[in-house]
């Protein structure tokens, strides 16, 4: 369910720390909010290569986690429908222009016996911090 | 206000709606809370079961705003809070499993929020354990609430994991404790929302005949997923094949001689057609069993189409939910 949302529309930018990479918002394919200690993986591939979980990490409503500190987050969540900023880095700096954006998205739900989940690709066109202030 | 009209079935059912319905709106954000509650009274589904952990942003804390806003919208679109649906993590952790003192406390915390919400019945997943209903139990019927299992398919009453929870309620007699039929249960011929989706998604139109046929022939649906595989079918295959042993039908009376036990319905559905009647689940067959049980709660809609047709069409939750009460209407003997 919901699986053609998860990657939002247009959400692809850059960093503004000036680091390699960038952000694209994601949406949970699940009809409720989950605590974040359930959100097992959001799993990003650019253009066809895989990022790793411990290059990228996850921003619901302004709060900020790593993926290895995500299983231990009790008192968050992320909300229905809520799109979360993926951040993520990359060796060489995303040129301007369209990229395949692939997410997988792996919840550990209590009563599914199998990780549940949904994936999603879309071709989003960055936009960078240049485009959208044009100070740097 | 509809009355029963002088020939019709006389019976004390209420109709209502589960804001599940309109989960596609309200993720894309194209409907808010308060649009769900003002729809909800158009519709004359007036009895309200929200879920807490979808409506509620930063569940489990629930403000004051929250709840004076809540019940603002009930007054002012003539709406009543009916239910709430629990859910219970026992994954919460992703090393160990919730213990039995943890998942009583969770239940406690949903019990609380059901309680400042209005609603007097709580949904309990059917994941819920029967040691669980039972602990909490004295809790739920201090606070004037009733946890009910939700009876959701492929469960029924003779199943083991339904036969514990009913060993539960009849030895402790709580007055707290019931059930929640789904009416999922009661699915008669295969959705085709789901097996026209299959199709798109590239299942093989023999196997998805084969599968479809089975189901619609009260068939044996257990081998399915082999005799799919068999025959050389792939993966959307298999998923459908699932499905079709996913799904149960059994005569509604069956829910007869629990009927002291249920207190509310989540009347499931995943099509209405033009014609006003739900495609694969017979509520011209549900309807007269619940009135001869005198079944006292609410009819509450529960949409579940909208994840089988948003890949190609446009979903109109509000449309489907509209169709469902006026054919509850009908069935129930309404005259406005």
């Amino acid at each position: 369910m919901f699986d053609k949302y998860i990657v939002c529309d247009d959400s692809l930018r850059g960093r503004t720390d000036g680091r390699p990479g960038g952000v694209v918002q994601v949406r949970m394919p699940y009809y409720r909010g989950l605590g974040l200690s359930m959100v097992e993986a959001v799993d990003l591939t650019l253009d066809g290569t895989p990022i790793p979980a411990e290059r990228t990490n996850f921003t619901v409503h302004g709060n900020t986690y790593t993926f290895a500190e995500l299983p231990s987050v009790f008192d968050d969540r992320w909300e229905m429908g809520e799109p979360a900023d993926l951040t993520f880095e990359t060796d060489q700096p995303v040129e301007a222009g369209d990229h395949q954006v692939a997410i997988a998205v792996r919840l550990r739900i209590s009563y599914m016996p199998v990780p549940s989940g949904g994936r999603d690709v879309k071709t989003l066109s960055l936009t960078t911090p240049t485009d959208l202030d044009g100070t740097r | 206000m509809s009355t029963i009209d002088e020939d019709g079935p006389k019976h004390t059912i209420k109709r209502g709606v589960s804001l599940y319905s309109f989960q596609h709106e309200c993720f894309l954000r194209t409907m808010t809370l308060p649009d769900c509650i003002r729809v909800a009274g158009e519709i004359g589904a007036r009895g309200i079961e929200i879920i807490p952990e979808q409506s509620i942003v930063g569940y489990p804390r629930l403000t004051d705003e929250f709840v004076a806003d809540w019940f603002g919208l009930m007054d002012r679109y003539g709406t009543t809070p009916v239910a709430t649906d629990l859910f219970l993590d026992t994954k919460l952790h992703p090393d160990r499993w919730l213990t039995l003192d943890e998942q009583i406390a969770s239940v406690r915390t949903d019990i609380d929020i059901a309680v400042r919400l209005g609603a007097r019945n709580i949904r309990a997943i059917i994941n819920t354990p029967p040691e669980v209903m039972e602990g909490a139990a004295p809790y739920a019927q201090e606070q004037g609430v009733r946890l009910l299992l939700e009876v959701h398919a492929p469960f029924h009453y003779a199943h083991p994991w339904i036969v514990q929870h009913l060993e539960v309620m009849h030895r402790t007699g709580s007055p707290a404790l019931g059930f929640m039929p789904d009416m999922g249960t009661y699915v008669k011929r295969f959705p085709r929302v789901v097996s026209e989706r299959a199709l798109r998604d590239g299942a093989r139109p023999d196997l998805v005949d084969l599968i479809v046929k089975t189901y619609d022939d009260h068939g044996d649906t257990h081998g399915l997923m082999d005799t799919v595989h068999y025959k050389g079918g792939g993966p959307v295959d298999f998923g459908l094949a699932r499905q079709a042993t996913h799904f149960i039908w059994s005569d509604p009376r069956g829910m007869l001689p629990h009927m002291d036990l249920i207190g509310h319905i989540q009347a499931k559905f995943y099509e209405m057609t033009p014609e006003g009647i739900e495609y694969s689940i017979p509520y011209d067959e549900i309807v007269p069993v619940l009135i001869e049980g005198g079944f006292d709660g609410y009819l509450s809609s529960e949409y579940e189409g909208n994840r089988h047709i948003e890949d190609a069409f446009e979903v109109d939750s509000v449309e489907q939910v509209r169709r469902q009460h006026a054919m509850f209407g009908r069935l129930l003997g309404e005259t406005n």
